[in-house]
């Protein structure tokens, strides 16, 4: 009996480590100015008011900057799937030369600070006349999270059974087909989970999503550069803003996070 | 009874003779090139250029090639004391994230009550960017912030944990806003790869009388060394890469490397040096990707 | 084997399916359209495309975007304030690459510097707004160190110090507050910090987009050495540095993290602070009988202080810069000049008298920038001209010069000469001829 107790004090210790600058964050976006100057901050919502959150949103560009985050997360997510999935699986399940080589290769892609590359790769985008469009914001963001995808897929293939794949062959099957019968049910919550990350890295990037755009800036483009400069009210309604969509995306994808490795148990 | 989950090595002995494979496929190209060559043709053509003209401005000065810039680099006063953060910042933050993650998952194991609840909440920061960690945990330890408020209302006097006075504190600080922002991606694969280990040997060890830490230790690590060993990598290489939070705490009291990176490229209007940072980052993390690789290959499967 | 999953797999397949595949679908019916406009103009004709780094703040957006809705009628101006480096990359990439999509980009002086050659020549306006008076010493700077005018001087600020009336009972007796001098100031505020409980009342924003060094190489260098660079080194540099470590041990530590002082202001965590009139507006709003905004002290060798100069330009090779030249002129006008000062707290660049109707923190920070201009014995110092790319590196000097000194606590002289050696090392890279206020002659160098 003392060991479920002694769990769930844990369980609560850890939550309450987790959740509690959560709550700061809402309680301080919704509470007003002047009692966010005070000393000592209000713990509680006692001073509640939404005329920061208003403001915030009622800035240039906030409905703009959202639907151009959820299109460039949404789009990038379809590409490194169609991208990454297969390669996954070619690493899974096949031994080639550059076998290690092709997944170092592509994490030090990542290992690279990007901001080396800011001029270069908005040349490139000029260049092929894609500067300023969501279409560039995909493509860069669809190569950060490709090395991550790659990863993840092929620990999520090695989980399958390669020998159920094979019986399915010595009973007929095409490859393709027991590709798509045996092998796509049991790894697709991972696959899944795949796409919780890439949505996530997409949505929270902003340092390639400022260089390549102008006018139609994805949301953190649009809003972060500014709001570091802002009074601290701001910074915490736009913190907010900037964490909500997340929240949700999470509470929507959750059950998914947990099948990297194969069914759930 | 179901097999263990592979490591992608132990899957070259089930294959037995690679050059099979092609020959199922048929004549042409093996099977392997097709489903690579997508994603690497991509990679080529959106960052082969930029990396060239970036690497490349590290090794360029004024008359061409010049190591002038890695001199330049290491003469910095901010250059050596952030390599010793950075490198202390990694050895302190991943381990404790490690333990974190597993003794969360080990938690969760035990199925508590809540425990779908408790998945969700420890979940959140994943999601959640590192500016806007950043800004959180600032609210926090700032002078003003909810620390020193939440003390103020327990009567005891504020203490400036932010302070470049208190470098301690300062170190402290950032390292409970990294562990916070970044231990649910370790958590999350390390629960994945929980749960793909089935129980039986975990009770088979406890009928022949095996206590709580040597079942973890002999049984329930060993199966879950693949997914410790793709947290270890993508982990590390993204703690080399991250400094948001540490700078939205202690501006550049505590220089980091990849701090210094921005620094020279944004402030100090100088390119060639932030390039040259930046391949001290990609040396480090090259070391580090090569050195888990080879510590956590899997000893006990025979070759 | 597997024996109950697989039916659960099959459910999950089809719904997730389902799912996956609407989600797929939606994908490219939303990429169809390239992208949503967040700054309600796109790239094409018509409209300006106006790149800044100033009024990044919030509300300094709104406001700045409803005036140049309510007074710019020659074009559409999408506004687009951002972050210094996202600026200098912007420009750069489009410049290099020959593909301008901005049209207008205005900046401080500190941001233009090291993009003058991707500046068009804007000659041409400058003769076009003789009638603005712009005064000399802008339009001197605004050829950034070249010989042809690369931006049009688009408002200007200066730094003063806001001093919240709790702090004036320890004032010494006898002093001014409107005409203090720096050891003045020291003794103020070595009172005050005692007078509060330990607690120093003074802050600066030292922080890392702080713009401190400005405050050395206009405000104390100057006052104590009468140079910025040529006296680097001088007796008199050491007398100026000792004296700020002094002023540092009454300054509150939290500093090194302030960007800009006026929320510490507000919060009541500091009483005297130092900054640049815009970021200063916001602390007396709700009060403004509890301010004064006075001007910087003076030295021996007199009243140094510090333009803040923005500028507005034209990126070479930008589509329709026509258009963009009138919206400069739009800018330069009275009656927006007057506005922008209103709304944002940034001061005329053209001729003319102040605007009877302002704000009472506004008007309290005119007189202060007034007092200033005007003292007698003032010295009139520029930020560096014609450094170009290195303006970064030279301001980096000064930021570690105060470093070593007041945080780190190392003696004075061979830190003063190590970082001259520095500062000689880049001067000699660029070679350039001094600028105000040392005395003009090439190479400027640290003597």
């Amino acid at each position: 009996m003392r060991n479920r107790v002694g769990l769930h004090l844990a369980c609560l210790a850890v939550t309450a480590f987790v959740g509690v600058p959560i709550y700061l964050v809402a309680l301080a976006a919704f509470t007003s100015r002047t009692a966010l100057n005070e000393f000592p901050v209000p713990l509680g919502p006692t001073d509640v008011s939404t005329e920061t959150m208003r403001g915030f949103l009622a800035t240039t560009g906030v409905t703009g900057g959202f639907l151009n985050s959820l299109m460039v997360g949404l789009a990038t997510v379809v590409l490194t799937l169609v991208l990454g999935a297969p390669a996954g699986y070619a690493v899974a399940r096949y031994a080639f030369r550059g076998h290690d080589s092709y997944q170092l290769l592509l994490l030090l892609t990542r290992a690279l600070p990007i901001v080396v590359l800011s001029v270069p790769l908005a040349r490139v985008f000029l260049r092929i006349g894609l500067y300023d469009t969501t279409y560039a914001v995909t493509l860069l963001h669809t190569a950060l999270a490709l090395p991550t995808a790659v990863l993840i897929s092929s620990a999520v293939f090695v989980g399958v059974p390669r020998e159920q794949e094979e019986a399915a062959t010595v009973f007929g099957a095409t490859p393709a087909k027991a590709f798509l019968r045996i092998v796509v049910p049991q790894a697709l919550p991972g696959i899944a989970a795949v796409a919780v990350f890439t949505f996530v890295l997409s949505w929270n990037e902003v340092l390639g999503a400022t260089i390549l755009t102008l006018n139609q800036r994805t949301l953190p483009a649009q809003v972060l550069t500014t709001l570091s400069d802002s009074p601290l009210a701001y910074r915490f309604a736009g913190g907010l803003a900037l964490v909500l969509p997340a929240l949700v995306f999470i509470a929507v994808m959750r059950r998914y996070l947990l099948n990297i490795w194969g069914t759930l148990r | 009874m179901r097999t263990l989950p592979r490591a992608p090595g132990e899957n070259r002995r089930a294959l037995g003779d690679p050059s099979a494979t092609p020959a199922r496929r048929g004549a042409g190209r093996p099977a392997w090139l097709w489903l690579i060559a997508p994603s690497a043709l991509f990679m080529t053509a959106l960052f082969a250029w930029p990396l060239l003209v970036g690497i490349g401005q590290a090794f360029t000065g004024p008359d061409g090639f010049s190591a002038a810039n890695l001199r330049r680099m290491v003469d910095d006063p901010y250059f050596w004391p952030a390599v010793r953060n950075t490198a202390l910042l990694i050895v302190v933050v991943v381990p404790l994230q490690f333990a974190l993650a597993l003794a969360m998952a080990l938690l969760l194991r035990e199925r508590p009550r809540f425990a779908g609840f408790y998945f969700y909440v420890w979940v959140i920061p994943l999601a959640i960017s590192d500016l806007a960690a950043g800004l959180v945990w600032l609210s926090i330890f700032t002078d003003r912030g909810y620390l020193n408020s939440a003390l103020a209302h327990l009567g005891i006097d504020g203490y400036a944990w932010l302070s470049y006075q208190h470098p301690w504190s300062m170190f402290a600080a950032v390292v409970v806003a990294e562990l916070w922002r970044a231990t649910s991606l370790v958590f999350v694969i390390v629960v994945a790869g929980m749960q793909g280990i089935p129980r039986d040997y975990d009770e088979a060890a406890s009928v022949f009388g095996a206590g709580y830490w040597q079942r973890l230790r002999y049984v329930l690590l060993p199966q879950l060394r693949p997914s410790l060993q793709v947290a270890l990598i993508l982990r590390t290489i993204l703690a080399l890469e991250t400094f948001a939070v540490a700078q939205a705490l202690t501006g550049r009291s505590m220089p980091l490397l990849v701090g210094e990176t921005y620094q020279w490229y944004t402030v100090l209007q100088n390119p060639g040096v932030a390039s040259a940072i930046a391949l001290v980052i990609l040396a480090l993390s090259l070391l580090a990707a090569i050195g888990y690789l080879r510590l956590l290959r899997d000893r006990t499967a025979p070759r | 084997m597997r024996s109950e999953p697989l039916k659960t797999d099959v459910t999950i397949t089809r719904r997730t399916l389902l799912g996956l595949g609407l989600g797929a679908a939606a994908a490219p019916v939303l990429a169809a359209c390239s992208g949503v406009s967040t700054t309600g103009t796109q790239s094409g004709p018509g409209a300006v495309n106006f790149l800044s780094t100033q009024f990044t703040p919030i509300e300094e957006r709104q406001r700045f975007e409803k005036i140049l809705a309510d007074h710019v009628k020659d074009a559409k101006v999408g506004f687009n304030p951002v972050d210094a480096s996202t600026f200098s990359t912007t420009v750069k990439s489009q410049v290099d690459a020959g593909d301008v999509k901005v049209n207008l980009i205005g900046g401080l002086h500190g941001d233009l510097a090291p993009l003058a050659d991707k500046l068009a020549d804007l000659d041409d306006v400058l003769s076009g707004l003789s009638d603005r008076g712009f005064a000399s010493d802008l339009t001197e700077l605004a050829k950034l160190g070249g010989s042809t005018t690369k931006y049009i001087p688009w408002m200007q600020a200066t730094y003063l110090l806001a001093v919240n009336k709790k702090a004036l009972q320890w004032l010494p007796s006898g002093a001014d507050v409107q005409k203090l001098t720096y050891d003045q100031f020291l003794a103020w505020m070595t009172a005050a910090k005692s007078g509060n409980g330990g607690k120093p009342v003074f802050g600066f924003g030292a922080g890392p987009k702080g713009l401190y060094h400005r405050f050395f190489q206009g405000f104390l260098l100057p006052s104590f050495t009468g140079g910025q660079v040529t006296t680097f080194r001088s007796a008199d540099a050491v007398t100026a540095w000792q004296y700020m470590k002094e002023l540092w041990a009454q300054t509150a530590p939290a500093s090194t993290a302030y960007d800009f002082v006026q929320e510490p202001l507000q919060r009541g965590e500091i009483l005297v602070g130092f900054d640049h009139v815009a970021r200063l507006a916001a602390a007396p709003k709700d009060k403004p009988d509890d301010w004064l905004m006075v001007p910087a002290p003076s030295g021996p060798k007199g009243l140094g202080y510090m333009l803040v100069i923005a500028g507005l330009g034209v990126p070479k090779g930008a589509a329709d810069a026509d258009r963009a030249k009138s919206v400069i002129k739009a800018l330069t006008t009275p009656a927006i000049q007057s506005e922008v000062l209103r709304q944002n707290a940034f001061f005329p660049v053209v001729k003319g008298d102040l605007p009877a109707e302002l704000p009472a923190p506004i008007r309290l920070e005119a007189s202060g920038v007034q007092a200033q201009q005007g003292t007698g014995g003032a010295i009139v110092a520029l930020p560096p001209v014609g450094v170009g790319a290195k303006d970064g590196e030279v301001a980096q000097v000064y930021k570690d010069t105060f470093k070593e000194i007041c945080l780190d606590g190392k003696p004075i002289r061979p830190v003063l000469d190590a970082q001259a050696a520095k500062l000689n090392a880049i001067l000699d890279q660029i070679k350039v001829a001094c600028w105000k206020p040392d005395p003009a002659g090439t190479p400027c160098r640290v003597a």
